[in-house]
């Protein structure tokens, strides 16, 4: 390089913590941080994760789209309920009903706000700011991690305490007896695959980091595959055998209807791992590296 | 403090960003020049952590940018304003910011007013809002952690009149009260008014940099004779470059001095002989960045580039 000039007037490593803050200047508005030394010190705070959470949290509730997919949750377990009340006979007003008309509409929503959580702002260009001001990227990635889950579960919350209250008040207009035959830990199991499929939404926001495409990607995976997948069973008897390890859909689903059995949960780990930890961990290592434009 | 480490960007066989190393100094304006497609967006991304370099590496505070425990606190950074959710409101937008970095509540309203957005204009949404007002919300994202360091990527683009005018103040007393400004931009004239330093940058390459005064100085001189063609002979004859522009004035390298000196001893009548100036700088600007456009990343720039090269270097 050609010899330098006046730009180089500082050797590197200077600060100018020492400097009076630009805001102070004349003509503008004073700082609001105190002292340029208090300024620096606090400066020099880390961002703490459960401050990047709050801020996930924040944006997955403050658009349009956003709050409306959330609140869609709510309306459509109402609506379900509501449904199962007016329509179904007496004698299947019972709680697992209630659940199953409920679980529907969640089971596709949920994993459509962990989508979203994700890609929203690759394709609105907001990773340009979120990145710019958080420059380790797998920490937002798994602040939004936990946020998409935290919602998930508080979601299926209050779901089911939608679907509990059809259960008593759908009974209460009837007269038939208040059924509740679905135990503890199935719900917990319920809730479990919620956040599992939700988990694959996720990834797929990930892996793909864009609403349509990540969205078709879960609908593939969700409606097409397992169809394809049963069909090849159907013909190949090596691949019905190896089926339950391989096919994450297949094995997960089984937590929607009871509790797992010990062989049902290795399964669920083995595809688990072919489905969702293996292309979640590829996909954060790009992002982590990709450019950001 | 921004320190630029022989930067380097490979696209598969495409140079972006070849070898660049310069200082932004506290208390100074640094201009980053360049026609677009030079390298300066890819530049600005590596300095701020969104693009790894293929080689070098870039210092903010004699920091990497990924080391900066609250970034937003040490760099404001504006690298394109349209790059926000549409559905947000600009007052959502800066709140989200605010709470990133832990500012107080308060920080946003005062961010508002500070880069001239109304209060009914911080609750529209960004769809809403011109380009005008995108690039003032971004200033404002920029300055809203009160930063020592700036880095904006061709601010002025969209503003009217006033608003680059209100943006030319707002860094001039930024960098008055020790502040570093980066400020990127294709347009000459609008970053000589502001800036202390000059880097132009062409097809990756630094082509010319150092403090404005340097460069104008180096910009030449222009020469008024009513022999024209005789006084560009005398000229070549005398080892200086010269041309006749547009406006009929001779164009030449040579310091003024070297332009009378050389007329007298040819015996040709001067009717004027000053520095070039801002025009100067402007032919510079235009023949460095032709030149690195033209020619391939190897060879050797033309003589009147390679000249204006040393003249600004030195």
């Amino acid at each position: 390089m050609t010899s330098a000039t006046s730009l180089t007037v500082d050797t590197p490593g200077t600060t100018s913590a020492g400097t009076t803050s630009p805001w102070t200047s004349p003509g503008t508005s004073p700082g609001t941080e105190g002292s340029p030394s208090a300024r620096a010190a606090a400066a020099h705070a880390p961002i703490p994760f459960r401050r990047l959470a709050w801020v996930e949290l924040t944006k997955m509730f403050d658009t349009r789209s956003g709050f409306w997919l959330l609140a869609g949750i709510a309306i459509s377990a109402l609506l379900a309920t509501a449904a199962v009340v007016a329509f179904a006979p007496e004698e299947s007003q019972t709680f697992e009903q209630f659940s199953a008309a409920i679980g529907m509409p969640i089971a596709i929503l949920l994993p459509m706000v962990a989508i979203l959580s994700v890609t929203a702002e690759w394709s609105q260009r907001g990773t340009l700011t979120t990145f710019t001001l958080v420059p380790h990227r797998g920490r937002v990635l798994l602040a939004k991690a936990v946020c998409a889950v935290g919602v998930g579960v508080v979601s299926m919350g209050v779901a089911l305490a939608i679907g509990a209250l059809g259960n008593v008040v759908g009974t209460a207009i009837s007269g038939a007896p208040t059924v509740w035959d679905v135990d503890a830990a199935n719900l917990a199991t319920i809730v479990l695959a919620n956040v599992l499929g939700l988990m694959m939404g996720f990834t797929l926001g990930v892996v793909l980091r864009s609403s349509p495409v990540a969205v078709v990607g879960y609908f593939v995976f969700s409606l097409v595959l397992p169809n394809a997948l049963f069909a090849l069973g159907m013909v190949q008897e090596w691949f019905a055998d190896l089926q339950p390890w391989v096919d994450f859909y297949f094995s997960y689903t089984v937590l929607f209807e009871d509790v797992p059995t010990g062989e049902q949960w290795a399964q669920i780990g083995t595809s688990g791992l072919l489905w969702l930890v293996l292309p979640l961990a590829f996909g954060v290592w790009r992002v982590t590296r990709t450019e950001v434009k | 403090m921004i320190t630029l480490d022989q930067l380097t960007k490979r696209y598969g066989d495409h140079l972006a960003v070849d070898d660049v190393s310069f200082t932004a100094a506290p208390g100074r304006v640094t201009g980053f020049l360049g026609p677009n497609g030079a390298g300066k967006s890819t530049t600005m991304r590596m300095l701020t952590g969104l693009t790894r370099p293929t080689d070098g590496h870039a210092l903010v505070n004699g920091r990497p940018y990924a080391e900066l425990p609250n970034p937003g606190r040490e760099v404001g950074v504006l690298l394109d304003a349209s790059a926000q959710h549409a559905g947000r409101t600009g007052r959502e937008v800066l709140a989200i910011a605010r709470r990133t970095m832990g500012l107080p509540r308060a920080r946003v309203e005062e961010t508002l007013e500070r880069v001239g957005l109304t209060e009914e204009e911080g609750g529209q949404r960004v769809r809403h809002y011109s380009l005008g007002m995108r690039q003032r919300l971004g200033i404002g994202l920029a300055l809203l952690g009160d930063p020592e360091v700036l880095v904006l990527d061709e601010p002025a683009n969209g503003l009217d009149p006033a608003g680059i005018r209100w943006m030319r103040d707002l860094l001039r007393g930024f960098a008055d009260a020790g502040g570093t400004v980066l400020l990127s931009s294709h347009l000459l004239h609008e970053v000589e008014v502001v800036a202390d330093d000059l880097v132009v940058i062409g097809r990756g390459r630094i082509v010319a940099r150092g403090s404005k005064a340097e460069l104008l100085e180096s910009a030449g001189t222009v020469a008024r004779s009513r022999r024209t063609p005789e006084l560009v002979a005398a000229l070549h004859a005398a080892g200086h470059a010269a041309t006749v522009g547009t406006d009929g004035l001779v164009h030449s390298d040579a310091g003024c001095e070297a332009v009378g000196d050389v007329a007298l001893a040819a015996g040709l009548p001067l009717a004027e002989l000053r520095p070039a100036d801002g025009a100067g700088l402007e032919e510079m600007f235009l023949q460095l960045t032709a030149a690195a456009q033209r020619d391939s990343v190897d060879a050797d720039p033309s003589p009147t580039s390679s000249d204006l090269r040393e003249g600004a270097a030195a």
